[in-house]
């Protein structure tokens, strides 16, 4: 026999909505069979009516008054719950999950977060590149974690990102830290004046750990991801990190990582670094290294010697001597063998293309040692020059006439010529070249001569004599054929021609959107970033015919 | 080539800027378009009387015999089974209805005037709580409560609105808005604000002390007072943005108790139909969901026009619907700016920093996202004459957002 028990609280006023939540949680306690919990209302006291809870002192409630009644299967659990009513309005106020609002599309985060630079990308690859632009479209650099997106998308991101002023890191990109907040795996360093640029990400986190280490700290670690510095991306994102550092304040040495880019895409980058006015270390693991420096770049054997230099340059940080550029190609007329080998060596890193009978790779074979191509380096000591003649450091005359051939070339801007003295060597050489230098310099204002001069004070030629001879003909005198590489090297490379925007500056405090996997956010978060969290899933639920659609009534 | 995101904008600031103003109570027959005795309107999709769910049987059966084309539930039953009468959408006829949204020739209606671009729009008179027809309710007392509406409240609200001039629905409900309601579930505020803006003009039109009071007195206690012209307003807010040229904007979601539907302002008069889910909710004593009918009603005008759960931030008082705290009432609304156009430029929120309401639902988005739109809704009991049994919120059912977009791939060839 069942119990009907009520409950009547005079003018405790609760919304209906409160009501039905206790009234569900009273019928769901032991042997409760049904309860009702209204506001006694007319309209309310016949609804219980009708359910057989109304008895007495439900008739006589108000319409102010707070109705609660219980039918149990006995009258102790009818009592029982009755007595929870408290208890039961209290857990209410304090349940449930506060949890503040997921945004699922970039455009939502991007609404909660405005002030967000960053978007962090780890969705499947074949929906990253749509993400990330997307991000470009609401002017975010980008941080692209995600790996299998095709070449020709990375392409085009990056080319729109450089015509934005905006970053795109990676495909692929594990490891940044910018403003001193890690993107992605990146370990806690202290701030400083170094900034990195790293095709590699671990190789970024061991340098960064080895700036830290010997004392150092950094300004900024850019990912560039795996591909940047191949041919087709032409080290896009690097070129734009290497010019944001240069810019930089706050950075006063920069450190590029990679593994060995071809040709090409290492003269742009190293032509850069050598306009970024200030020292930059070359990390190109593998790379041969022309040099220890040349001008402000400096190569280094391997990460933990790139630390080492790096903070060592931080801590005492020479600006270079700022060098004008200037047009035209590189002639270098060599009597010595191994110096135009050692200055091709250090002037293929800058200048491209170049051509020489000497040549270090296949592609700068000379086609025809008579004749010069681009930027050409000759040992006119080679056999093809020297059938049935004196070695042009005992004869002036091949390199006489081979100067008047090139200094008549309107291309040609600079020549470069090697002074070999000593005994055996011609007895004067500068009472030759120096006439003919002055010649060709008052036919052709705009050319330029410099000459490497290798004797010492000893020497029969009396080399400060030569010297002066050849400074008084128009030449400028190096004595040291790397000297010669940085000057000439300065001279002639040119940046290469970028469209590109100055990147947008990196805003601080931080404030990033992520996009994907969880922990990249929770790791913001406790760096002290301002992140926003988007619970991405698959456009149209990764049904492609509905996405294919989709993506059509997108360019409409 | 069509620009969607033009025509979208083009659909919604029309919706937005639709300024829908109540401008009087008259018969059914008298002014909705094709309107005649045989015919009932009903809520939601068009739908046969062999596929009609509980409650909207059940409100037939009382129009019927409201109306005295039948005495009894065997006779309109008999009436409706020879094929005397004829069933049509409300939104056929610029019409809207709450729940089983029945509505008669003889039927007084309230009449919403857009004045910005002039078209009309009509719905019921709100019968209260209880035992109603709306939720398929029939017995005599339900009837006897029509009749007082019809003969005393309806035509003494219709010479009240004459003499007020008209009330702006669109003014009352971002009133409403800033004081806990969400224009849906809750409508306390504005039903307070209306019975106040109408109060002083029934006590000047009003020739009998009686009527006055008892008009008052029911206008007062129902909380639920202003939602059919708030439907009717939305109606009009909505319709004027229909038919824009390769807009997927949706201008009307409504289900009939069988069917949910929906029809997209670029895509002309098709309905997309999908059965309609049981409402996740809230019962009244001694009942539960094995008691609900599927989701029902024309009341989804009010999320169409960027309301009710799209406005769940602003009524953090009946949050439970939506699970719990007043966060979950926050992240209701964040949610659904997910899928909408715009910001409401008149309905805003004083939780969200007075953001407009999100406004305008993209079927593009809501495909793309994965995230339907959100439904506060009243549950009705399955079987007709019992009436409503709690309230909740539905989500209608991502098929007829997917069916959409291939008709919208089709019609513009995508």
């Amino acid at each position: 026999m069942s119990t009907t028990k009520s409950e009547v609280r005079p003018g405790a006023y609760y919304d209906s909505v409160v009501l039905m939540q206790l009234q569900r949680k009273l019928a769901a306690l032991p042997g409760v069979e049904d309860a009702g919990v209204v506001m006694a209302t007319p309209a309310n006291l016949e609804l219980l009516a009708d359910s057989n809870l109304l008895e007495a002192a439900g008739k006589a409630a108000r319409p102010e008054d707070l109705l609660i009644v219980v039918r149990a299967a006995s009258e102790t659990e009818a009592s029982t719950a009755l007595s929870q009513v408290d208890e039961l309005l209290k857990q209410r106020s304090s349940g449930g999950g506060n949890q503040s609002y997921r945004p699922r599309s970039l455009d939502a985060g991007v609404r909660n977060l405005p002030a967000a630079e960053w978007v962090l990308i780890s969705v499947p690859g074949r929906y990253a590149a749509k993400v990330a632009h997307e991000a470009l479209d609401h002017g975010k650099h980008v941080f692209l974690y995600s790996d299998n997106v095709e070449l020709s998308d990375e392409i085009a991101l990056k080319q729109r990102a450089a015509e934005l002023g905006l970053l795109v890191m990676g495909p692929d990109c594990g490891t940044a830290i910018i403003n001193g907040v890690g993107l992605g795996f990146a370990n806690r360093v202290r701030r400083g004046p170094v900034g990195l640029v790293g095709a590699s990400g671990t190789g970024l986190q061991a340098l960064t750990v080895g700036i830290h280490n010997y004392g150092g700290g950094v300004s900024q670690a850019i990912g560039t991801g795996g591909r940047d510095l191949k041919a087709e991306v032409g080290a896009a994102s690097m070129l734009q990190g290497l010019r944001y550092l240069a810019a930089d304040e706050s950075t006063k040495v920069i450190v590029l990582v990679s593994k060995p880019p071809d040709e090409q895409t290492s003269a742009r980058l190293l032509t850069v670094a050598q306009s970024a006015g200030k020292p930059v270390v070359v990390a190109f693991i593998g790379f041969a290294a022309p040099a220890e420096q040349i001008g402000n770049v400096h190569f280094a054997t391997g990460l933990d010697s790139a630390a080492r230099i790096a903070v060592a340059l931080s801590e005492d940080a020479i600006s270079p001597t700022a060098v004008e550029p200037r047009t035209g190609y590189l002639r270098g007329l060599f009597a010595g063998g191994t110096l135009a080998y050692e200055a091709l060596n250090g002037l293929q890193n800058f200048l491209h293309p170049l051509y020489s009978n000497v040549a270090i790779r296949n592609s700068q074979k000379l086609a025809d040692p008579l004749h010069s191509q681009a930027h050409t380096i000759i040992d006119l000591g080679e056999d093809v020059f020297t059938v049935g003649r004196l070695h042009p450091m005992m004869d002036n005359d091949l390199r006489l006439r081979r100067l008047k051939q090139e200094s008549e070339g309107p291309e040609i801007g600079l020549i470069l010529l090697d002074i070999v003295l000593g005994e055996g060597a011609h007895a004067d050489p500068a009472s030759e070249l120096a006439p003919a230098i002055e010649a060709h310099c008052k036919a052709r204002p705009d050319l330029e001569f410099v000459a490497l001069v290798v004797g010492t004070d000893d020497d029969p030629q009396h080399t400060s004599e030569q010297i002066a001879k050849l400074e008084a003909a128009g030449a400028r005198i190096f004595r040291e054929t790397s000297q010669a590489v940085d000057y000439v090297a300065a001279r002639l490379a040119v940046a290469p021609s970028s469209a590109a925007k100055p990147l947008q500056p990196f805003g601080e405090p931080l404030a990033a959107i992520n996009v994907g996997v969880e922990s990249f956010y929770d790791s913001l978060q406790a760096q002290g970033a301002h992140a926003v969290q988007v619970d991405w899933r698959p456009p149209a639920g990764g049904n492609e015919s509905l996405a294919s659609i989709l993506e059509k009534m997108k360019g409409k | 080539m069509v620009d969607i995101s033009k025509a979208n904008q083009q659909a919604v600031s029309k919706m937005m800027e639709a300024r829908p103003i109540l401008k009087g109570v008259a018969l059914a027959k008298d002014v909705i378009p094709d309107m005649k005795p045989n015919l009932l309107l009903h809520a939601g999709p068009p739908i046969s009387w062999e596929r009609m769910s509980g409650p909207l049987r059940g409100a037939v059966i009382g129009a019927l015999i409201f109306e005295g084309l039948a005495r009894n539930e065997a006779e309109a039953v008999a009436l409706v089974e020879k094929g005397e009468i004829e069933f049509d959408p409300c939104h056929h006829h610029d019409t809207v209805g709450p729940m089983a949204g029945v509505t008669s020739s003889s039927m007084m209606v309230y009449i919403i005037e857009n004045e910005t671009h002039g078209n009309k729009a009509y719905s019921n008179l709100n019968e209260g709580y209880g035992k109603v027809l709306r939720y398929g309710a029939f017995s005599e007392e339900v009837i006897a409560k029509l009749r007082w509406m019809n003969d005393s409240m309806g035509p003494l609200l219709a010479k009240a609105i004459e003499a007020s001039g008209g009330i702006d629905i669109r003014a009352l409900l971002a009133e409403s808005l800033h004081m806990g309601d969400e224009g849906h579930n809750r409508n306390k505020a504005g039903s307070i604000i209306y019975t106040a803006k109408l109060a002083p003009w029934i006590a000047k039109v009003a020739a009998d002390n009686e009527v006055e009071s008892e008009v008052l007195k029911a206008l007062g206690d129902n909380a639920l007072s202003v939602l059919n012209p708030v439907m009717a307003a939305c109606k009009a807010m909505s319709a004027s943005a229909h038919g824009v040229e390769g807009s997927t904007m949706v201008t009307t979601m409504a289900r009939n108790g069988t069917d949910f539907g929906m029809r997209v302002s670029g895509l002309g008069e098709q309905w997309f139909t999908a059965p309609a889910e049981i409402p996740d909710g809230l019962y009244f004593p001694s009942f539960t969901s094995k008691d609900a009918n599927p989701d029902i009603g024309d009341s989804t005008i009010t999320e169409t026009a960027g309301i009710g759960a799209f406005a769940m931030a602003a009524a953090p008082a009946i949050v439970t619907f939506v699970s719990g705290t007043p966060q979950d009432a926050l992240n209701a609304t964040l949610e659904m700016y997910e899928i909408t156009i715009a910001e409401h430029s008149h309905f805003t929120i004083p939780q969200l920093e007075f953001r407009g309401t999100p406004t305008g639902i993209d079927i593009r988005k809501v495909v793309e996202l994965g995230i339907t739109p959100r439904v506060n809704t009243g549950i009705a009991h399955r079987e007709a004459g019992v009436g409503q049994v709690g309230a909740g919120l539905v989500r209608p059912p991502m098929k007829i957002f997917e069916d959409a977009l291939v008709a919208y791939a089709q019609q513009y060839n995508l």
